[in-house]
């Protein structure tokens, strides 16, 4: 019975923090091949011939780069617009409060995009767009963009919304009714500023979803309506030169930006 | 003659004006959501039954060809109606990437999760960051990524033959294991998210007990810590199955044409294979599939009771 | 936080807007090939007509048809290879802008005049013309390329660093002739031949994609069927990329510039193909992508001296003539079709 081994870590297993070292390894690895070869000053994309920054500027005065980052960025911001304030509104609707008949099926509905591959989403928005533009000829331009990537985006910003109003603490609410405030300014005074984190929170998630979409995008998008992603597809199967690294690096800083915000938001005020 | 009292009514109406209101509030999502979401999946289901129009689209007229033909073909020489595998092929090998990426995912994510929720908390909240950032970045510029280290003018290539260890380079790209590798590389995160949730909080209470009772590490990982963390590693499973049974852009980058999985077939049938019901019924044959999954998670006893 | 998201909001929305609206003047938008024009041809177009032109691409014409076909574009101006222009005529897809009335008519050469799919020049007119075999990088591989026994039945060297174009059309023709039975017959047991003649060699090629250029450059595969002017910019990058001539048969197409019928910007699209008429012009399009293009003297204004005398636009004495295939039978397509699922699963 006694315990001559090792003072015991219970928590430990063998192995598995190299596993774990392993898993990071394997993913920044090739993340990290990208980002360096970006300061290549060669023209091959593999050939390291020194250290310069020089491909981001020529990223910098490309014009197809700047209309993709254009178009992108508008899609993303009406539809985080859109999907956010329609996400906030269903999550107040539907938690901390007694479901409602139908309640169910509106939660499946809104978790629906969540569900379904990408790429059945993309062929069916896809033929809902043509079958409009054939038999109605109705056509939103580059709206039909923007609503593909609202479906898809108001799940992504229901979830933390939805996790920010559970979390919540109900007192100052019910102190709010028992001063006599009308439900409307409770709401506005007291439930929408505490539920600001989980809404930028939100909003970040549904930025970056929409900024980073490519396969609805590929099969969906119009004239004229390049966004970063399918700009890079088509660079991809060009010769590559390091000025594609340079422009994926950009990508890469705007998502790691955006997750720090997001990140950041969620943990303060807490 | 029944009476409500007054107070009685008036909740009943407060009641009533509440979920109104919260039908009002859910309203815009799930319209939107309706309309451009589910009805274009139900367009799809039309299409699937109708007939091929020669260069793209579809005419309206009823016909089963698309289902007929995921399964028959006419044979190229003798015109008889015969079964012919081609489909069936690529979604069985889909399929079998797709458990197989889901498999190795559960060896490399579980270990890592189990790690990460054993640090200290302020260590923990980077290890999640760190996980986290991969899966947030854009999914091509990840396959690009992958693919500049294993083409055979790259990374893995240069560095071995620089260091002559090799004298031609290993072709890893355009096979299928550029596309398992893709695929791991796409879905490891979401792997190790939901178990870490998991596993965070695991009553270590319950460890320590096994350790009492004389259990070796092994068994008390065995019999305590991965029954416990169940929810999580089938949240888990099917977060990396579902997506990975549909993945459309890593076998395009990295299959190089040769390795079709149904996401690719499917695409293709709307682009240069100007079959656009064929397309559909793919498509609808992929969404039972996820459905199936699906109806495994939440059968009880299965799921319990972590679900965002 | 409300306010400043309503703000940003219409912000957003009158951007998006406002950008449509500014689609109304003075604009054209044009469907052509990837990586296929040159940005000073455009610019040109712009300066002197005071024309906003947006360009998108597509890497096949079969992916370009089923684009039209889902209505409503919003294209005017698209690209069409020679059989595809007969399928779009036919099927009434493009507008009769009769560019035999316009006034650089008089520069197109004869040969490109008279074609079987737009015979006298009512539709479209020519962009580039080339032929379609294959590259090699003979410093990889020193042996006989002229064969197309290199795409069918390949030397050791060669196995599993084969690319072939994802074009059923290329594929298909090419492995006719390389088993000598004719284009788009009908006959079941040489298409049976063919049939097996892409069986046996699939398991030699690595990938099938448009990119050919690239994967040559890249290193990627040795050998890679490919367009003539591709393989003449590829040659620009690695000197060693050889285009072959294969003693079996070379197959030949044409590239033309076509209005698509209710597009928008009509006048702006008729414009566009008379200027493209221009010798000047039509050698700015020929020095970006290396193929010879339709019009008269225009190697007087080619940029590089070289194209003009590149092996890749003069087949050696002796080598075959390029071959132009118009479409085959609905019949005959559907037996293709089949063939290339069974080539592509």
């Amino acid at each position: 019975m006694a315990k001559a081994a090792p003072p015991l870590d219970i928590k430990a297993q063998t192995g598995f923090r190299t596993v774990a070292y392993l898993c990071l390894l394997v993913l920044y690895l090739p993340i990290a091949v990208l980002v360096i070869f970006s300061f290549n000053s060669g023209n091959q994309i593999m050939h390291w011939e020194g250290f310069g920054a020089g491909w981001y500027g020529s990223a910098f005065y490309n014009q197809d780069f700047h209309s993709a980052a254009i178009t992108t960025m508008t899609i993303a911001a009406v539809a985080t617009v859109i999907s956010t304030i329609a996400a906030t509104l269903a999550a107040i609707g539907m938690t901390r409060t007694k479901a409602w008949p139908g309640m169910a099926a509106a939660f499946m509905i809104i978790n629906l995009p969540l569900m379904v591959p990408e790429i059945i989403t993309a062929v069916a928005t896809l033929s809902f767009f043509a079958l409009l533009s054939t038999t109605i000829g109705l056509s939103f331009g580059l709206g039909n963009l923007i609503l593909a990537h609202t479906v898809f985006c108001i799940p992504f910003a229901y979830m933390p919304i939805k996790a920010r109003l559970e979390d919540m603490d109900l007192t100052l609410e019910n102190a709010a009714a028992d001063l006599y405030a009308t439900p409307w300014n409770a709401f506005r005074r007291i439930t929408l500023p505490l539920l600001v984190p989980g809404i930028a929170s939100g909003a970040a998630l549904a930025f970056i979803i929409s900024f980073d979409d490519f396969t609805i995008t590929q099969l969906v998008a119009g004239p004229g309506q390049t966004t970063l992603p399918l700009y890079i597809w088509t660079q991809i199967r060009l010769p590559l030169t390091p000025e594609i690294n340079a422009i994926s690096t950009i990508l890469l800083l705007v998502s790691v930006a955006f997750i720090f915000m997001s990140f950041w938001i969620a943990r303060e005020r807490k | 003659m029944v009476e409500l009292s007054k107070a009685t009514a008036v909740a009943l109406a407060a009641e009533k004006a509440t979920i109104t209101r919260n039908r009002w509030l859910s309203f815009p999502a799930v319209a939107i959501i309706i309309v451009f979401g589910i009805l274009p999946l139900l367009i799809i289901i039309v299409y699937s039954f109708l007939k091929a129009a020669p260069y793209g689209g579809v005419e309206w007229r009823f016909s089963t060809n698309a289902y007929v033909s995921f399964l028959f073909q006419k044979d190229i020489f003798d015109d008889t109606l015969q079964f012919s595998p081609n489909y069936l092929i690529i979604y069985f090998r889909t399929f079998l990437y797709a458990v197989a990426t889901t498999v190795v995912c559960l060896l490399l994510g579980f270990p890592t999760a189990y790690f990460m929720a054993t640090r200290p908390p302020s260590q923990r909240n980077i290890w999640v960051l760190l996980i986290t950032i991969p899966f947030w970045s854009n999914l091509l510029v990840r396959t690009l990524a992958v693919m500049l280290v294993i083409r055979d003018q790259g990374l893995i290539n240069n560095t071995l033959m620089a260091l002559h260890l090799i004298d031609k380079p290993i072709t890893m790209l355009y096979t299928n294991f550029a596309i398992m590798l893709g695929l791991l590389y796409s879905f490891l995160p979401f792997m190790v998210l939901p178990l870490y949730s998991s596993l965070e909080k695991l009553d270590f209470r319950l460890v320590e007990a096994g350790h009492d009772l004389y259990a070796s590490k092994r068994q008390v990982l065995w019999r305590v810590i991965v029954p416990l963390s169940m929810p999580g590693i089938v949240a888990g499973c099917l977060l990396v199955f579902i997506p990975a049974l549909g993945a459309y852009v890593t076998p395009l980058i990295l299959g190089g044409g040769r390795h079709l999985m149904i996401g690719d077939l499917i695409a293709q049938q709307f682009g240069t294979g100007r079959n656009w019901p064929l397309g559909s019924a793919q498509a609808l044959i992929l969404m039972a599939a996820v459905l199936v999954a699906l109806y495994f998670y939440s059968r009880p006893g299965v799921k319990q009771g972590t679900h965002g | 936080m409300l306010k400043k998201l309503m703000l940003l909001a219409s912000a957003a929305t009158a951007l998006s807007l406002g950008a449509q609206r500014a689609l109304a003047d003075g604009e054209l938008h044009i469907y052509n090939w990837g990586d296929y024009t040159n940005p000073k041809l455009i610019e040109k177009f712009e300066k002197a007509n005071n024309v906003k032109i947006t360009m998108d691409s597509y890497d096949s014409n079969e992916t370009m048809l089923s684009k039209v076909r889902t209505g409503d574009t919003g294209y005017d101006i698209v690209v069409p290879s020679d059989y595809t222009v007969k399928i779009m005529v036919d099927d009434g897809l493009l507008e009769k802008t009769e560019p035999n009335k316009m006034s650089n008519y008089k520069n197109i050469r004869p040969e490109a005049a008279n074609v079987y799919w737009d015979d006298g020049r009512h539709y479209s007119v020519p962009w580039q013309f080339g032929s379609t075999t294959f590259a090699v990088n003979t410093e990889k591989f020193k042996g006989d390329i002229n064969t197309l026994g290199i795409l069918f039945n390949p030397p050791d060297e060669l196995k599993g660093q084969i690319n072939m174009l994802d074009d059923i059309n290329s594929v298909i023709h090419a492995a006719e002739r390389y088993a000598g039975v004719p284009r788009c017959g009908a006959d079941k047991a040489n298409l049976k031949k063919v049939n097996d003649v892409l069986q046996t060699a699939k398991p030699f090629w690595k990938t099938f994609s448009y990119d050919t250029r690239t994967k040559l450059v890249e290193g990627d595969v040795i050998a890679s069927q490919i367009w003539n002017g591709d393989s003449y910019r590829g040659r620009q990058k690695v000197a060693t990329i050889t285009y072959a001539y294969p003693k079996e048969g070379v197959e030949g197409w044409m590239d033309n510039v076509a209005v698509l019928k209710g597009a928008k910007n009509l006048e702006n699209a008729k414009l566009f193909q008379n200027f493209l008429m221009d010798p000047e012009n039509a050698a700015l399009i020929s020095d970006f992508a290396g193929y010879d293009n339709g019009i008269k003297d225009s190697h007087k204004y080619a940029a590089d001296a070289a194209w003009a005398t590149s092996p890749e636009l003069n087949p050696p004495a002796g080598a075959p003539k390029p071959e132009f295939v118009p479409p085959c039978s609905p019949d005959v397509v559907e037996i293709y079709n089949k063939i290339w699922t069974d080539l592509r699963k």
